[in-house]
């Protein structure tokens, strides 16, 4: 108790380990690890698993699930679709987004908060909300139910969100660097090709990556969206499971598992250029 | 490097009326100026004052609300910063990052489109005038803030421009290497004869560099001048304010005599020469420098002397600062080449011909923000307390 | 180059434009062609997001079976079956993203400041907000079901006879909104608490504040709008919840979701008209709260936190 109550009146850089409030702490985060780590670890499990009723693991190993859900439901279909849905919602969410992030991050002018409003506002709203009118209208101009209504729905999310990641990399561009450019005789142009974009190119990358995350994970847009032959790996994922029965389990586990993987890569890939906090949101960090 | 010219030879720059407003506020109201081929010029004023507005709307950075900018004939103020042919140097430097500094000075003739030969002849020729041979291949990261600011030089005088723009480029270095630097800056205009725009609010810097000197305040021109001009003979105690007359006594005009006024108020009465038409029992601002004010021992001093007690004395190389306050709570500032004690009395003596009288502008003209000078007055309540303690 | 008259503008090719006096006015007010960088972003949000959402609006007033522009809008609140998919919304929600909040705030001010394992730890709650919601209800129906994992460890322990009922019903929904949606609430306010200059609390205890002192009357009070943001985020993301609802809750009861409402009327009885409706009735209470509590947050302090960011 004696020691307790003389870290407590030291100064207030608490050790992380020892007292046990930390202990209760470090309990919680553990145990929320342990059960995520189950949540994932089941699903794996039974992917590789022949039997699995009752008992701690399955029967026995086997691979044969991950050949079945190859076969059935046209995952390599399903991933080219994937990879084509999220490469043109990529590019085109950072040419859209880089300018208009350029301006909003530089310039005052008269509307700019309104501007701002509606750039913000797909990001506060559930994606059913705006979704369902959006593949109405989608259907109305015959885009929807093809791969081109499944890039201008991911779209919606992915320009606000590189406009909101590019701003705080634009705002550390000193304007006195554009302006210098422009005195030694570049016009717009040549100043956004030749000093922006070489400057901007790890928020690009970022911006780009965090897109990718989320358009791969991204499922009711495309949900709505989507027709047969422009499903993306969770949009069919999610088919598999709500028609249970139908497939094996194990079968949609392996499918899952194959999704897993692939989302795993990205994270690791997007670890290497981004913080994790700005998967979640735009917010600086201190530096490690 | 000086037998290419730049491609727009030109006799006069003219500023007509040129002015900035930012919403409600001028930022810069009416500034007419003719700037020669070859001079020196420096804007000069407190920060705020809109010499920075000036030099962007001359780079064609910030857009003109008013008034024209032209090149002998033609009319340039339409035209965007990138086809005016102005070279700028910029307060940070502004370098780009990710080039080298051969590739930064390179920039601008590449935009150019000029032969790759050329590029190569006249960047090498850039990078040996201002001295960085052995650091041509570096990032402008990995140099000093002085080396940093000769490439800044070299990016903007390599294109060889009709004008060169500078931006308080020495402010950011410390004080020794601004000198130097100030050197190397005069050196380059002695050697290439570049006209040359030059802003600062640092009055011995411009009084240093500049063939003449433009003293901006609150967005408006206050004097045009050389530097011995504006020295000697400021057009208003605001520009005396800035060039150096930290004593600045609130006072009343006198009779007139001659060349001479009388000055008096607040205890004191003293001889002094108008700047401009004051009329007796008008209001006036008597300023006088420090080093202007003679510590004196004579037993009969004659006229013009003031009384006061030393207050605060700092050592300050070959000479002692020191602050010290009549008996009727004005302070003043003063040089003295010896070291008086705190609590002496002194006598002081102002030659007449130092000490300039000049209309007080309260309440006429653009009033001044402040309602009384600013060193003057603006303390005595405290230290009238301290001196009673 | 010689001018012809001085008032025009000589610009050898100079930009053909509006006369320099207009485009002064318009410089002056911020309006230049730099702005048309901007034009694709507004076209794209206003083709894509708002104008459809005014198409929505609009086709909630014209309702398929007519009577009137409100109708549908009656329909909705006068029948229980879709009335109450708004309060089966929000139970589910405000709960989690509460306790998403306030589970964060001690553990990240616990973990504030630099440790070892800082960044591995963030890192490994991040790949459940990546894996997304489906594959969360993937595993979770392995997980927590009657033969899964969870169960058999409660009951090897002793803890029950019987498993418990955590899926296909409120508890699993709950579940998978906390395993996406914690990770994001810890690491949003980790990154606002890091954001606090630390030496205030330190000042603090120079002054005498205990623990409880410092963190209430100094942390708590600059963390606030950034909780109120944090809780926001969450907010949305949980009332959002579809595919999680559908697969490890109780679609046609319990967990009967306003998305799912919504997703029926369109893509079950392609009532559109209606569809659109229940959207925006959906997007109205989503804003309603979120304008709550950031009326809430305009109340707080709101400078700088001392520290950088």
């Amino acid at each position: 108790m004696t020691t307790f109550g003389l870290a407590r009146s030291g100064p207030p850089r608490r050790r992380i380990v020892g007292t046990p409030a930390a202990w209760l702490v470090w309990g919680a985060v553990i145990f929320f690890l342990l059960n995520v780590l189950g949540v994932v670890g089941s699903v794996v499990v039974n992917s590789f698993g022949t039997h699995w009723f009752g008992g701690w693991l399955p029967d026995g190993v086997t691979g044969r699930w991950y050949a079945e859900a190859w076969q059935d439901f046209g995952l390599l279909e399903l991933i080219i679709v994937t990879v084509e849905v999220c490469a043109a919602v990529v590019a085109l969410s950072l040419v859209i987004g880089v300018p208009a992030a350029y301006v909003l991050a530089r310039r005052d002018f008269p509307g700019k908060k309104l501007v701002y409003l509606a750039f913000l506002l797909p990001i506060l709203m559930p994606p059913i909300t705006y979704g369902i009118p959006l593949a109405t209208v989608l259907y109305k101009f015959g885009f929807a139910g093809n791969l081109s209504g499944v890039i201008l729905a991911n779209l919606v999310p992915a320009v606000p969100f590189v406009i909101l990641t590019m701003t705080p990399f634009i705002e550390q561009i000193d304007p006195a660097i554009e302006r210098a450019a422009r005195m030694c005789g570049a016009g717009l142009r040549e100043v956004f090709l030749r000093i922006l974009t070489p400057l901007l190119i790890p928020g690009i990358l970022a911006a780009g990556i965090l897109v990718l995350v989320r358009t791969v994970g991204m499922f009711e847009l495309t949900f709505l969206t989507a027709g047969p032959d422009s499903q993306t790996l969770i949009v069919a994922l999610f088919y598999s499971m709500s028609a249970a029965g139908i497939r094996a389990q194990q079968s949609v586990d392996a499918m899952a598992v194959i999704y897993t993987g692939m989302m795993l890569v990205l994270l690791v890939i997007a670890l290497r250029f981004v913080n994790p906090t700005q998967l979640v949101a735009r917010v600086k960090e201190e530096p490690e | 490097m000086t037998e290419r010219h730049g491609r727009r030879e030109f006799g006069t720059l003219r500023l007509a009326g040129v002015g900035r407003r930012f919403g409600r506020h001028d930022a810069l109201a009416d500034l007419d100026l003719e700037i020669h081929r070859g001079e020196f010029i420096a804007l000069l004023g407190p920060s705020g004052c809109g010499k920075s507005t000036a030099l962007n709307c001359l780079a064609g950075l910030l857009p003109l609300t008013s008034g024209s900018i032209r090149l002998d004939d033609e009319r340039i103020d339409v035209l965007p910063p990138e086809r005016r042919g102005f070279g700028m140097v910029f307060q940070n430097y502004a370098l780009f990052p990710h080039m080298s500094v051969r590739r930064n000075i390179a920039f601008g003739l590449r935009m150019r489109r000029m032969s790759k030969a050329e590029v190569r002849r006249r960047t090498e020729e850039a990078i040996r005038l201002v001295r960085l041979e052995e650091h041509a291949d570096k990032l402008p990261g990995q140099l000093s803030g002085g080396q940093q600011q000769r490439v800044a030089i070299a990016r903007a005088v390599v294109l060889e421009p009709s004008l060169v723009l500078m931006d308080e480029p020495l402010s950011n270095l410390d004080a020794k290497l601004r000198l130097e630097m100030r050197t190397e800056i005069r050196r380059l205009h002695q050697t290439l004869g570049l006209t040359t725009v030059y802003v600062t609010h640092d009055q011995e810097e411009a009084l240093s560099l500049a063939d003449r000197l433009v003293v901006l305040r609150d967005g408006r021109v206050q004097q045009v001048g050389t530097p011995e001009d504006l020295h000697t003979r400021p057009a208003n105690w605001h520009v005396a304010d800035f060039m150096g007359y930290r004593n600045l006594l609130r006072l009343t005009a006198g009779e007139r005599t001659g060349g001479a006024i009388r000055v008096e108020g607040r205890g004191l009465r003293l001889e002094a020469t108008p700047v401009g038409d004051i009329r007796s029992g008008q209001p006036v601002v008597a300023g006088v420098r420090p080093e202007d004010l003679v510590i004196t021992d004579s037993a009969d001093p004659g006229g013009n002397v003031v009384r006061a007690t030393v207050d605060v004395v700092e050592y300050q190389g070959r000479e002692h600062a020191v602050e010290a306050w009549t008996d009727d709570g004005v302070r003043l500032h003063i040089r003295s080449g010896r070291r008086p004690a705190s609590g002496d009395e002194v006598t002081l003596r102002v030659d007449r011909a130092r000490l300039l009288a000049f209309p007080d502008d309260l309440g006429s003209g653009p009033a001044p923000a402040e309602p009384e000078p600013p060193e003057g007055a603006r303390q005595v309540a405290v230290a009238g307390r301290g001196l009673s303690a | 180059m010689t001018t012809v008259s001085p008032p025009a503008p000589t610009g050898t090719g100079s930009p053909p434009g509006p006369d320099p006096g207009l485009r002064h006015r318009l410089a002056e007010r911020g309006i230049d062609r730099q702005l048309l960088l901007l034009v694709p972003a507004i076209v794209f949000i206003v083709g894509l997001f708002v104008y459809p959402f005014l198409y929505g609006l609009g086709l909630s007033f014209q309702p398929r079976e007519g009577g009137g522009p409100f109708a549908d809008y009656e329909r909705f609140f006068t029948d229980p079956y879709q009335r109450d998919t708004i309060w089966k919304t929000l139970v589910l929600a405000v709960p989690a993203a509460l306790l998403n909040v306030l589970a964060s705030v001690p553990i990240a001010y616990r973990m504030r400041g630099r440790f070892r394992g800082k960044r591995l730890l963030t890192i490994l709650l991040v790949v459940p907000i990546t894996l997304g919601t489906v594959l969360t209800a993937e595993g979770l129906l392995n997980y927590l079901g009657p033969a899964g994992w969870f169960n058999r460890l409660l009951q090897s322990a002793g803890l029950v006879d019987e498993p418990i009922q955590l899926i296909g019903n409120y508890w699993g929904v709950f579940f998978s909104l906390v395993i996406t949606g914690f990770p994001f609430a810890f690491l949003l306010i980790l990154s606002y608490l890091s954001g606090i200059d630390p030496s205030l609390e330190r000042a603090a205890a120079t002054l005498g504040a205990r623990w409880w002192d410092r963190f209430r009357h100094i942390t708590l009070p600059l963390l606030a709008p950034g909780l109120a943001t944090t809780f926001c985020l969450t907010f949305v993301l949980a009332f959002s919840v579809f595919p999680s609802a559908i697969l490890v809750g109780n679609p046609a009861g319990e967990t009967r979701v306003i998305s799912i409402a919504a997703y029926q009327a369109a893509y079950e009885q392609y009532d559109y008209p209606f569809a659109s409706t229940i959207a925006m009735i959906m997007a109205a209470v989503e804003l309603a709260v979120i304008a709550l509590v950031l009326l809430w947050r305009s109340r707080l302090y709101k400078g700088s936190t001392g520290g950088k960011g």
